[in-house]
């Protein structure tokens, strides 16, 4: 896992990735403190992050599109496969190797608070609550472009899809106020998402009847359960969206809330997403 | 030892690979021969952990590659059709990449690092990125990758493709040196090359095992019987005469077990082509034909056998499977 690693460190820092993501995520954040913190002079760093945090949709695409589909493009990922590491050390040691890259940035970012602490009060216990929910929320982003970049050959697509997920996640609670409310319109959206989720499990597993047999059983729960109490179905929609949504629980921290169940809800996205990598690649292996 | 056991892998509903058997033994050189699209990619990367089988397995000194893939592996250094190369990458990082992975310690790596260098001829362009490098080089690299860890079997997939008739030489070479010191397996659709440089020879043809062993009894045992060409100083009815003593001592027939077949020539002399079974030496018929001739007062003008090359059974082998899987 340290020589995957390592070697992806090398890789990084060889090519302008690292450089050009920690450039981006330097110059947002910058730019964010310049205007919050020095021209409307307010104390608060963690309104600098979560104006910065838009940055996502663009830098983690960047630095996660590659990181599997060119493996497979330049079939370097034979190398990976007969090498004596298992899939589940390779995925980690890739993962660990972005963390890293996107840790480096977040050390200089780190300092922002304390050079602010010394011109007025700055209240240091929410900047550092904020700045660690902002490298887990980062962290889920990366692990998410990872399982992108394992389902293609094609880099420019991993950033494309990135990019869309990434983006629909930022807008999602603002959109939530727009779709249906009622109980059958988010009914209706279950099965949509269902299906979405049955052809995902198709393609992961190459299985027909189990993608078929999970979107079918899924749909029966939902129809069971609408049946039973359609009452419970008001305004599901716009909740599941707001729930899915990782901005959303990012910005209890820039309110002033250490919220545990934020990070459990980031760290079960890394581990959700770092395991359907490895299922994606061993997959691979038996095409 | 590596064995594979009644190895199938199906792409869907076709079947790359069909019901593979075989045991590669160690210190040899093994050729790995077919047709392209007769499954030597695909067996290879079965082999080697890189791929499942749809069916069967395959064991490395009783190691199964996908139950404990880690022993398995340390057992085996790979090259495949398109070496694994990071372009930006120079030589000597990503060699050191791939010992780490091999779990190799510091010192065994700088060790081993160098040994491969060298012995791949690539310590001069160590410091070089891959991307700027010649495709001979670029394979000399894929084979030092497969070197580190010194695995016991090495298997090269079609290392010559694609390289300038010197680096074909000079890969050639370089396998027969690895041939010393591991087992090493290599295909290729070349017959001339795995003649030159392997002792055992596979032939693979439509995913199926359809002839192995050493290059000499490859041609004793499937060999199609060989041929006697001669040409007698005499028309053809006083050839066809002084053939009969043959037929008689049943060495020669009209019916079948020994066909051959007369044409006369302009300038009165006729030609002969005498067809060998499976179980006749030719040196034997020679010798009789001599005498045979020589006792009718007929000089031959020409004697020559004609022994089928292994060309001859490599085409003869892919091409009845063609036909076969064609019907």
């Amino acid at each position: 896992m340290t020589a995957v690693l390592r070697h992806e460190l090398r890789l990084y820092f060889h090519s302008l990735t690292a450089y050009i993501f920690g450039a981006l995520l330097l110059a947002f954040t910058g730019i964010g403190a310049m205007l919050y913190n020095i021209q409307a002079a307010v104390s608060n760093f963690e309104f600098v992050l979560s104006f910065g945090s838009f940055v996502f949709v663009i830098i983690v695409p960047i630095l996660t599109m590659r990181v599997i589909a060119e493996e497979r493009r330049q079939k370097t990922d034979q190398l990976l496969y007969s090498l004596p590491v298992t899939t589940t050390q390779v995925v980690l040691g890739k993962y660990l190797a972005l963390l890293t890259v996107y840790l480096l940035p977040l050390c200089v970012i780190s300092l922002y608070p304390l050079i602010f602490s010394q011109f007025g009060d700055v209240y240091l216990l929410t900047s550092y609550g904020s700045l660690f929910a902002f490298f887990l929320m980062g962290a889920a982003f990366l692990a998410v472009g990872v399982f992108l970049s394992s389902l293609t050959d094609n880099q420019g697509f991993a950033a494309g899809i990135g990019i869309v997920v990434i983006l629909l996640n930022y807008y999602s609670v603002a959109l939530s106020e727009y779709v249906s409310a009622t109980a059958i319109g988010s009914a209706a959206a279950l099965f949509v998402l269902f299906l979405a989720l049955g052809v995902l499990v198709r393609c992961l597993t190459g299985n027909e009847a189990l993608g078929w047999g999970v979107c079918l059983v899924l749909m029966a729960a939902v129809t069971a359960a609408y049946l039973f109490s359609p009452a419970s179905f008001e305004g599901l929609l716009p909740k599941i969206m707001a729930a899915l949504s990782l901005f959303e629980r990012f910005s209890a921290f820039v309110n002033g809330v250490f919220d545990l169940t934020a990070i459990v809800y980031y760290a079960s996205v890394i581990i959700f997403f770092l395991f359907l990598t490895v299922q994606s690649l061993e997959k691979r292996r038996y095409a | 030892m590596i064995s594979a056991e009644h190895l199938t892998k199906y792409y869907g509903d076709f079947a790359a690979v069909r019901d593979l058997t075989f045991t590669i033994e160690d210190g040899h050189v093994y050729g790995f021969l077919g047709p392209n699209g007769a499954g030597k990619s695909t067996t290879m990367n079965i082999m080697t952990g890189c791929l499942s089988a749809t069916s069967g397995r395959v064991t490395i000194d009783g190691h199964d590659i996908f139950e404990e893939p880690k022993e398995a592996k340390k057992q085996i250094g790979y090259l495949p059709e398109q070496p694994p190369l990071y372009l930006t990458e120079t030589p000597e990082e990503y060699l050191r990449f791939v010992g780490e992975a091999k779990g190799l310690k510091k010192a065994e790596l700088a060790d081993q690092l160098e040994t491969v260098l060298l012995q791949t001829g690539t310590a001069g362009v160590r410091n070089r990125r891959i991307g700027e490098l010649s495709k001979g080089y670029r394979q000399r690299v894929g084979i030092a990758q497969a070197l580190l860890g010194n695995p016991r079997v090495i298997i090269l997939d079609e290392p010559t493709v694609g390289l300038d008739p010197i680096q074909i030489l000079e890969i050639r070479d370089l396998i027969r040196e690895l041939g010393k010191n591991h087992t090493v397996l290599f295909s290729s659709h070349i017959l001339s090359e795995v003649q030159a440089i392997c002792d055992r020879i596979l032939i693979l043809s439509h995913g199926r095992l359809i002839a192995m062993g050493d290059a000499e009894s490859l041609e004793q045992t499937l060999l199609t019987p060989g041929e006697i060409a001669l040409i007698a100083d005499a028309g053809i009815e006083e050839t066809r005469a002084a053939l009969v003593p043959l037929a008689e001592n049943g060495l020669l027939s009209e019916d079948g077990m020994l066909p051959y077949s007369l044409n006369p020539q302009e300038d009165g002399r006729t030609r002969a082509v005498l067809r060998l079974t499976r179980d006749q030496n030719a040196d034997d018929l020679c010798r009789a034909l001599f005498f045979a001739f020589s006792g009718a007062g007929i000089a031959l003008l020409e004697l020559t056998p004609k022994k089928a090359s292994l060309e001859d059974i490599f085409l003869e082998l892919t091409e009845d499977r063609k036909e076969e899987s064609a019907s």
